[in-house]
């Protein structure tokens, strides 16, 4: 391990932005957003989940920002089929060598699919956290909590005014 | 999510921000080693420990490839938060006696050795390294976390001594900074920028050298991670110099290494974090440190809380709780403060450290148990979260330690 490898890493989380950037606007979706540039189906909550609605169906993750921060993620502790949770309800947990946290619902609904690639290899979410590294999919029974959620645009403001005041 | 508990990561952020909102419970803002800004330009990731503002990584290195990087090759940690002092005076011996478990007297001259110093109850006042130097006096390493109630207590003894007409001297070594080089290729990479043959520095001996031309620095063969390595006390002023050298060295690659890798560094290597692992309510025979009460001492019963001690000893059933290694293949990995349950659903103890340990790629934990369980091969569960995890006593190290022992005669 060495100079090599941090530009391979470092390589790809470049690419990684861009192809966010691609997706999101290739998802264009239901809710758009005065404040953005482009129409991103993906939104985000401040505790850094995404979900990104299709239908009435979202998927969830968590952010590059939120896997940046946990490091190598060993385990994933994801919500059951069929359960049912309401709005910021503590729904599973991801650990990694530094640290455990929490997931909390992003949305209110009855959860229908869950990422088995994630479990076996929790390292996906690190590596593809918008992508192969989905954690759970919900049926929203209350479409109208998106509009609480920040838009990637926005997000990215979040998480600078964090940094900004520590 | 990212509520994380264990130990939180600072974003990166301007100093200015950092002063204001990192003030530690006194409202004192976090002390700085002298390695700070040297840490921020290596893209230290920075958080407040012990009182100190430090790097719990670097730059997009994991904790897992430092941890791991640091088994294989060699890895620069900074320690100066650590408490540097030195006792000086022909009764310096008897005044560390005063306080610790360990047989400081028979050291020979050059060797150190992990000790505690422990209160009248028995239970332990912190942990730290005592070393019978060859330039007449003691070289005394310990926790920052502790430095408001160990200074306090050398302060009292040295009072008390000197009342008594004794002959002791208590000196902080507040100029100085400790960098911990830990790892198979210390001293492959260490060897060329010292004056002295560590070859023949063996586990716990400590030498004065020049390193890097620096004079007046300290090499002591000792660590926290279970890998052969020295820490290197030395003046403030040039520790970034001598980092950098370490850093630019062509004998094995050198990587800094942060508080991240260093706990489950540690953990692996079956080391306890004071205020974590053991503390004042804990004594040394409930911490398993049994072996730091020096047969010496033990036999005159002269050290603080050694009556206490002594009962848990002669009599088990006085032992309130011991601490144990577990190890839970599978499931997410126990942490600090969980639940330790029976199988009958009866809690019998509490975890104290757990990490999913990198090297051995399973959950590894410490923790306190009650009655029985603390036999070897005893099945538990451990309570995370919701759900009950099971684990099984092991003994510790969960890695065997590489020192570099001195050839037995």
């Amino acid at each position: 391990m060495g100079w090599m490898s941090r530009a391979l890493i470092t390589l790809a989380k470049s690419h990684q932005a861009k192809y966010n950037v691609v997706s999101g606007i290739s998802q264009c979706g239901r809710f758009s957003f005065s404040t953005t540039s482009f129409n991103a189906a993906r939104l985000f909550t401040d505790k850094h989940e995404w979900v990104d609605v299709n239908g009435k169906t979202g998927t969830v993750g968590i952010s590059h920002y939120a896997q940046d921060s946990l490091g190598d993620i060993v385990y994933a502790q994801l919500p059951d089929v069929g359960s049912e949770f309401n709005l910021h309800d503590e729904c599973g947990a991801l650990e990694s060598v530094k640290a455990a946290s929490e997931l909390y619902c992003p949305v209110s609904g009855k959860v229908v699919e869950k990422n088995p690639a994630v479990e076996e290899t929790p390292g996906l979410i690190n590596q593809s956290c918008y992508e192969k590294g989905w954690l759970f999919k919900i049926d929203l029974s209350k479409p109208e909590e998106l509009d609480t959620l920040m838009d990637e645009a926005a997000y990215e403001k979040f998480l600078k005014s964090q940094s900004d005041d520590g | 999510m990212i509520a994380i508990r264990r130990i939180n990561i600072v974003p990166i952020r301007s100093i200015a921000t950092c002063v204001k909102r990192c003030g530690s419970k006194t409202g004192e803002p976090e002390r700085k080693t002298a390695l700070y800004d040297f840490h921020i330009s290596q893209q230290g990731k920075m958080a407040p420990f012990a009182g100190y503002l430090m790097p719990i990584q670097y730059g997009n290195v994991s904790i897992t490839q430092s941890h791991s990087h640091t088994r294989k090759h060699v890895s620069i940690f900074d320690v100066s938060h650590m408490l540097q002092s030195e006792v000086h005076g022909k009764d310096r011996l008897e005044f560390m006696e005063s306080l610790v478990t360990g047989d400081i007297k028979g050291l020979s001259e050059g060797q150190g050795t992990l000790t505690l110093f422990t209160n009248p109850q028995g239970g332990i006042i912190d942990d730290l390294i005592v070393t019978k130097t060859l330039e007449n006096h003691l070289y005394v390493v310990s926790n920052a976390g502790c430095r408001d109630k160990d200074l306090p207590l050398m302060r009292t003894a040295e009072t008390l001594l000197k009342s008594q007409g004794k002959d002791v001297t208590l000196v902080t070594k507040d100029d100085s900074s400790l960098i911990a080089l830990q790892g198979p290729a210390m001293q492959k990479v260490l060897q060329p920028l010292v004056n002295v043959d560590l070859s023949k520095l063996y586990f716990m001996n400590s030498v004065t050298a020049t390193v890097a031309g620096v004079e007046g620095c300290r090499i002591t063969r000792c660590g926290y991670t279970g890998e052969d390595g020295v820490e290197i006390s030395m003046p403030s002023k040039r520790a970034v110099e001598i980092v950098e050298t370490l850093l630019s060295s062509k004998a094995d690659t050198v990587l800094l290494a942060g508080l991240g890798a260093r706990d489950s560094l540690r953990l692996e290597a079956g080391l306890c974090l004071y205020g974590n692992d053991m503390d004042e309510k804990t004594t040394p025979v409930e911490a398993a440190l049994g072996w730091l009460l020096a047969k010496r001492r033990k036999e005159a019963q002269d050290f603080p809380g050694a009556k206490a001690i002594m009962e848990q000893i002669q009599d088990k059933t006085k032992i309130r709780q011991r601490r144990v290694g577990f190890v839970a293949a599978s499931g997410p990995p126990p942490r600090h403060g969980m639940e330790i349950l029976a199988s009958d659903g009866s809690r019998v103890g509490t975890i104290t450290s757990g990490v999913p340990s990198p090297s051995l790629s399973k959950n590894i934990a410490m923790g306190y148990v009650q009655g029985d369980n603390h036999k070897v091969g005893t099945k538990l569960n451990i309570k995370v979260r919701n759900s009950l995890v099971s684990a099984e006593v092991v003994k510790m190290p969960f890695l065997k330690g590489k020192y570099y022992l001195a050839p037995k005669n």
